[in-house]
């Protein structure tokens, strides 16, 4: 995970936070060596691969075979290997790479604002039903989405949508996961009291919840997009056995189509071109995640209301 | 339980998945009818009439064999699709298969994955389109592999006769002849890795069961036996005892490298000689020659080992054939074209050139193949090695009819052996023991 903001304040004995306005706060954070040796090690491991391929992404297929993996080696390729990436096989990697931005805006950006739209009105509006939908979301959540995608797959070649980008799209639409997070954070965030006031005020609910609560909302928003945007970005059985057409792959089944040239008869390795494919795959994701890390700010209402 | 349950829940359960028996219902299920759809005369027809037909493959060649393929025939259109690799195809396809729908026309699949399907019901049996007359074009061995359970169900693509390829400059190096048995093997790979501890006689990270299978396969082992849903497991007869001997040993005395195979790593390491030697299919030359080009003039072929020192004998390692599926709406068409693909020099010259190895009589024999001096391997006839190798091929092999599931759990039972330096032969029996309840589990007898 890219950096998170820590609270400044959280104090990590667990002792609840005084809420005083005068600046004074509790202990700042205790220094512990052990943390720091652990969360060092936790560092080197989550930073090693991502050196590796930063460094395997400047070789050339002949330095690739016969150098140490994590140091520099023969000529700087990195350039001619992005060239060669985006040319090889007609630019074919171009297209996939828009065909993924294309299921991440659409497929991420759709399940955000229905998961953000579900948890909010399941948070702050009773409805008879309510106890078995949260039975219902929290039993999805339970199911993971690869074990869902053969049923999936069975329903769209019934309604004629495999191989089309629907068969993406569609599916991502739907994170129970979303809609439990935005839920839970809602219950906190958004006082009822302040959509009291609104009400009292005569802001009728759509304005009060576009122009208050979804503000409010925004960290638990911003979380529920980044997973969202991750899982659609990564997604890999689904469009495997949805897409035939090559036109139609998002970037991690072109990367793997590619990776698969090297095994077996007639073999034609191009670990060159796919690991410098890797690397531009996760350039957007690095970008997502230090674009919306400010949003990720908590505490944003407290003390708006007195409770 | 009777044949199309069983071919169902073969079909469902070899997707790994579970799907609710309501599903299955819809599934558009498999029937066990042998009816081919046309004759031979339909196909020349279908031919000449044109149409639209969809080919899966994973073959590097494939786009320029459908290139001459529709310059002779402009009126039909090939739609190809590129499944990467037989994991991949076999996952589209089973699950093609269980809707009913997009399910292509000609495929390729793994010999080793023929049965499964067969079995569910999912080929077209060619025979009443007249193939049975190309059955002497194709070696024994791959014509066996097509042809099964009273019918032909694909045409071979390509054949792996078995053998062993050896880094003559190593070998040389340390004094190292070329071994005829396999104890003479063991031998050489103590030595090799007691002069260089950086070298290996050979390379298994006990990961791969198509190596696996054919080692016991040229062995004299013949674990896998059906007889409709009657299935015989033993993974501990002679000839995996022979094998799991000798392998054991080397595996003790630090002989086998472990890196995984088609890695950059694998192929960095055949060409500074860390891996020493391969027993490994007849299409390798190519694979060395476009990938190891640093290796030029070191590799040099011979027959596989024996157990015993005797007659040699070989087995299959990989190789595909293309079959026509029974849910294909054009089946004289895509009949024809598979006849044009796998059985029509001007397809096949294509195959060769892009370093495949056939399985076509004629081509195994010509002269021009079994005399060309490969300048890669220092001007040696390889191919006549590679040739007599598909003539030694064992009889009476057979596979599981869910090989791919099979080939699935191997790494974590027999790769355990591997990984814990103990014997193989006892990992052979984890590997039985969970073949024999999974195919209990999906409706076949095993074992009883």
């Amino acid at each position: 995970m890219a950096g998170i903001a820590f609270d400044r304040t959280g104090s990590p004995t667990g002792t609840p936070r005084r809420r005083r306005r005068n600046g004074t706060t509790d202990s700042g954070p205790r220094k512990s060596p052990l943390l720091t040796i652990v969360m060092a090690i936790f560092l080197i491991y989550s930073f090693l691969p991502l050196l590796w391929l930063v460094i395997s992404s400047t070789k050339t297929q002949q330095s690739l075979f016969g150098s140490f993996g994590l140091w520099f080696s023969g000529p700087f390729a990195l350039f001619d290997n992005i060239a060669q990436v985006v040319t090889y096989d007609d630019g074919i990697f171009l297209r996939w790479f828009l065909n993924t931005i294309i299921y991440v805006v659409i497929g991420a950006g759709g399940a955000t604002l229905l998961a953000t739209l579900a948890g909010y009105g399941l948070a702050k509006y009773s409805f008879p039903g309510k106890k078995i939908v949260f039975a219902v979301i929290l039993g999805a959540i339970a199911v993971p989405g690869t074990a869902l995608a053969v049923p999936t797959f069975l329903l769209f070649s019934q309604l004629g949508l495999t191989n089309t980008m629907w068969a993406i799209i569609i599916p991502s639409l739907i994170s129970p996961f979303g809609l439990y997070l935005i839920w839970v954070y809602a219950v906190d965030s958004v006082p009822t009291e302040l959509l009291e006031a609104a009400r009292v005020d005569g802001s009728g609910e759509l304005r009060t919840f576009f122009t208050i609560s979804l503000r409010l909302l925004a960290p638990g928003i911003v979380t529920v997009a980044l997973f969202a945007i991750v899982a659609t970005w990564n997604n890999y059985f689904l469009p495997l056995i949805m897409l035939n057409d090559p036109s139609l792959f998002p970037l991690t089944i072109g990367l793997q189509q590619w990776n698969l040239q090297a095994v077996g008869v007639s073999s034609q390795p191009i670990f060159n071109l796919v690991i410098t494919g890797s690397l531009l795959t996760i350039v957007p994701i690095v970008i997502a995640f230090l674009l919306l890390q400010r949003f990720w700010q908590s505490g944003l209402s407290a003390g708006s209301v007195k409770q | 339980m009777n044949k199309r349950t069983i071919a169902r829940a073969v079909a469902i359960g070899a997707s790994a998945l579970m799907i609710g028996a309501g599903l299955a219902a819809c599934s558009g299920g498999s029937t066990s009818s042998n009816g081919g759809g046309g004759d031979a005369a339909s196909i020349d027809d279908a031919l000449k009439a044109g149409g639209e037909i969809t080919y899966w493959t994973w073959t590097p060649s494939a786009e320029d064999q459908v290139a001459a393929f529709e310059k002779a025939y402009p009126n039909v259109k090939v739609n190809l699709v590129n499944t990467g690799g037989a994991n991949d195809n076999n996952t589209k396809l089973q699950n093609a298969i269980s809707a009913g729908s997009g399910i292509p026309d000609v495929v390729q699949i793994e010999y080793q994955s023929l049965p499964q399907y067969v079995l569910a019901g999912s080929l077209t049996d060619l025979t009443s389109f007249g193939f049975g007359d190309l059955k002497d074009d194709y070696t024994a061995s791959t014509w066996g592999a097509v042809s099964q359970d009273n019918g032909i169900w694909g045409l071979p693509q390509d054949s792996g006769p078995m053998a062993l390829f050896y880094n003559k400059k190593v070998f040389d190096q340390y004094g190292i002849a070329v071994p005829t048995t396999w104890d003479e093997y063991a031998e050489a790979g103590k030595k090799l890795h007691a002069a260089d501890p950086t070298k290996y006689i050979t390379n298994d990270p006990g990961t791969d069961a198509g190596f696996g299978t054919s080692m016991l396969w040229q062995a004299g082992s013949r674990p896998f036996q059906t007889d409709g849903e009657k299935v015989t497991i033993n993974l501990a007869d002679d000839g995996a005892k022979k094998w799991t001997a000798v392998w054991s040993k080397m595996l003790a005395d630090g002989s086998l490298g472990n890196i995984p195979g088609w890695s950059d790593e694998w192929f960095t390491a055949l060409g500074d000689g860390t891996i020493a030697s391969l027993p490994i299919g007849a299409w390798m030359p190519g694979v060395l020659e476009a990938n190891v080009p640093q290796a030029k003039g070191d590799w040099a072929v011979a027959p596989m080992p024996t157990y015993d020192g005797g007659k040699a004998v070989s087995a299959e390692n990989g190789g595909s054939s293309e079959v026509v599926m029974k849910g294909s709406k054009n089946q004289a068409l895509a009949a024809g074209f598979l006849k044009w693909l796998n059985n029509s020099q001007d397809s096949i010259d294509v195959f060769l050139k892009s370093g495949g190895f056939p399985a076509t009589t004629a081509d195994l024999n010509a002269d021009s193949f079994l005399n060309l001096q490969s300048d890669y391997f220092g001007g040696q006839k390889i191919n006549q090695v590679l040739v007599d190798a598909g003539t030694s091929v064992g009889t009476g092999w057979q596979y599981l009819p869910w090989q791919a599931y099979a080939n699935s759990i191997y790494a974590d039972t027999v790769g355990q052996a591997y990984l814990n330096k103990t014997s193989i032969l006892d990992g052979l029996a984890a590997w039985q023991q969970k073949n024999v309840s999974y195919g209990n589990d999906q409706g076949f007898s095993v074992n009883k």
